[in-house]
């Protein structure tokens, strides 16, 4: 039996090419269940970075044809771009993609769940079944034991978990919003997302700040009234396209008081800046800007990587651990043909003797210990030297000596 | 029976300790073996105070090496309540390498032995020796809370781009449970304090300097709660009166073997 992949990925095919073979799960479905008609085995793996094909079948080859042929149908141009592996090359990808080694974002959450989908769609048979189960273990695997999926890869991302820093849950903080645009509306939904709740959306264009709090909650304002809202809030969220300062040192220092000690975090994703540098320098208040918070993404994202090497270690032992259960299967049939002609061969002799009930109760003892004890030592060799890719010729081998080649 | 006991939660203390840096490095596995160090050398350590209150005769704990112990483990017992967390872990830095050296001078000062003699009543040294002993270990993690608050809001101020590859507890989280082992722990000392003072009476003897030197140490926690509550005291300076605090803790601890234990 071979594993098969074969498909296209963010690697090799630009965006154009890949929206063109990118499938919505229900289409999925229905190519693998296609592909694997009645006797073989297929999952279709899409996403927004991969198609990806993954069959288990008698030849290999074979396999490989009509993957490549239901891929081509998609797009014709996918030709130079698509990738064949084969047997343990193809598992340890899986378990790479599944532990997110293979994303543009090194451990990106999302694609473990993108996996579960697929292999839940998929037209799965004991191959396919263990393969993906085994890829899902491992991507669990590699984000338990690193770091790998821990960081945020994003400017808002990484404002949300800075603000987690300041204030520990985000649960019910309250969020000053100065400015309706699409950057902002990023932050917000990580703040959101992580329990924060959104208070005042201030905008120069009322419609806009009315769209978000229609959204998110919250309360319109005039630009004009921010200061007057800070002594209510715990983040500020500044991302508009105004020349000069909406928020200055004294328009902060003024509600420290009011404040009672309560931390206040402030965003500034606008260029030019919204919010006065010199804020930070007050006590209990935290002001990152935009460079601050790229440069907490590229140390984040060199953070990823440097995890990324200990989950490809992780990854590599399960993928190893695959192929030796996948290598198996080639000397099962071998043991268990042993296994039956032996049982043959004593159950064969027990009816030809003439013993008592009890006697033969003791034969039958005696004589299954021996066969256990003397067929459990091949057994393993042969289990072993699968592993080592030599287990076709032991199990032919063994067919050969014991005269079991018409069992095959 | 001492020795099969003391061995392995020291043991244990090590390793987390170990752990703890090794966690700080690559977060993961190491926090969780570290996590089940203090575990498993608080449950160990739990069961040689067992063996030791079962057979001393009166208070095990009443000379300063024993005092030691017990305060070792109130003060990974109280970090055992939310220590554990993830978030937390980074305190288990601070707190298990000094349990693991407190332990191990609490061993060679004769401490952790089993079949001690007390010149004390046994009601008087449980109630003192305890309740004071209960609030150092809360002011302890009180000040290990508030220097860890300090480390993280300088970061916070300096802007590292690392920060969230080690990331501690929210400035404001750290704040708060400071302030709350704070307002645990002062009722016990003030009751030590009490039961204190009223033996004082009954019995006798001076007020001492270690006396004096406890009493500003609850004056000065007194003032932070009542700061907290009526001036709005959060924040850095609050992080700084708690290691003030704790300073007198210290010098009470350090004072202790040449006072209340010198005989």
């Amino acid at each position: 039996m071979s594993v098969v992949l074969v498909g296209i990925s963010h690697h090799q095919a630009p965006v154009e090419l890949r929206e063109r073979a990118a499938l919505d799960p229900d289409r999925a479905a229905e190519l693998a269940r296609r592909l694997a008609g009645e006797r073989a085995e297929a999952v279709c793996l899409s996403t927004c970075n991969r198609t990806e094909l993954y069959l288990a079948d008698e030849s290999g080859e074979e396999a490989e044809r009509k993957a490549e042929a239901a891929l081509l149908a998609l797009e014709e141009e996918l030709g130079p771009a698509l990738y064949r592996l084969h047997d343990e090359a193809a598992a340890l990808h899986l378990f790479r993609v599944a532990a997110g080694l293979d994303s543009m974002v090194p451990g990106e959450g999302e694609i473990l769940g993108q996996v579960r989908s697929a292999y839940e769609g998929g037209a799965t048979g004991p191959i396919l079944d263990r393969l993906f189960r085994d890829a899902l273990h491992a991507g669990k695997k590699a984000r338990t034991e690193t770091a790998i999926g821990e960081s945020p890869a994003s400017v808002s991302s990484a404002a949300a978990a800075l603000a987690e820093q300041v204030f520990g849950d985000l649960s019910g903080r309250r969020v000053l919003v100065v400015g309706a645009g699409e950057t902002g509306e990023l932050a917000i939904k990580s703040l959101v997302a992580r329990g924060a709740e959104l208070a005042f959306v201030a905008n120069r264009t009322a419609a806009h700040a009315e769209d978000l709090t229609r959204r998110f909650g919250g309360e319109p304002l005039a630009l004009d009234e921010v200061a007057t809202r800070l002594e209510h809030v715990d983040v500020v969220l500044a991302s508009t396209s105004a020349p000069g300062w909406l928020l200055t040192r004294t328009d902060v220092e003024r509600t420290l008081h009011a404040r009672r000690g309560r931390a206040l975090f402030l965003i500034d994703l606008a260029v030019p800046r919204d919010l006065e540098p010199s804020i930070h320098e007050l006590d209990g208040c935290y002001l990152y800007d935009i460079d601050d918070l790229e440069a907490v993404v590229a140390e984040t994202l060199a953070g990823r990587r440097r995890e990324a090497e200990r989950a490809e270690s992780i990854v590599a032992g399960e993928a190893d651990r695959f192929h030796e259960w996948l290598a198996s299967l080639d000397v099962v049939p071998a043991i268990a043909s042993l296994r039956a002609h032996a049982e043959e061969i004593k159950a064969a002799e027990l009816a030809r003797a003439k013993l008592s009930g009890a006697e033969r109760r003791a034969a039958e003892s005696v004589t299954a210990a021996v066969l256990n004890k003397l067929l459990h030592l091949p057994t393993i060799r042969m289990k072993q030297a699968a592993a080592a890719a030599d287990g076709v010729i032991y199990a032919d081998a063994v067919r050969h000596l014991f005269g079991l080649e018409d069992e095959r | 029976m001492a020795e099969l006991l003391f061995w392995p939660a020291l043991v244990a203390y090590g390793e987390a300790a170990v752990a703890y840096f090794g966690d700080a490095r690559h977060p993961g596995r190491a926090g969780r073996f570290a996590t089940w160090g203090v575990r498993i050398g608080w449950l160990v350590q739990t069961a040689l105070l067992a063996v030791q209150a079962a057979r001393a005769d009166g208070f095990p704990w009443s000379s300063w090496a024993g005092s030691l112990n017990l305060f070792v483990w109130l003060v990974v017992g109280a970090y055992l309540i939310w220590g554990c967390r993830p978030r937390y872990r980074l305190l288990g830095l601070a707190v298990l390498p000094l349990a693991f050296v407190l332990f191990v001078l609490a061993r060679v000062g004769g401490g952790t032995g089993i079949g001690t003699r007390s010149h004390y009543s046994n009601l008087f040294l449980v109630l003192h020796v305890g309740l004071v002993l209960a609030a150092f270990a809360g002011f302890t993690l009180a000040a290990g809370l508030s220097a860890l608050y300090l480390w993280q809001e300088r970061r916070l101020k300096r802007r590292e781009s690392t920060i969230l590859r080690l990331r501690a507890p929210g400035l404001a989280k750290l704040d708060d449970v400071a302030a709350r082992t704070i307002a645990v722990a002062l009722p016990a000392l003030t009751l030590g304090i009490v039961v204190g003072g009223v033996r004082l009476e009954n019995r006798g003897g001076g007020f001492d300097a270690l006396m004096a030197v406890t009493v500003v140490t609850w004056g000065v926690y007194a003032a932070y709660l009542a700061l907290r509550h009526f001036a709005a005291l959060h924040g850095r300076r609050a992080a700084y009166v708690v290691l003030a605090g704790f300073i007198l803790v210290a010098v009470v601890r350090l004072a202790l073997p040449v006072t209340h234990f010198a005989t």
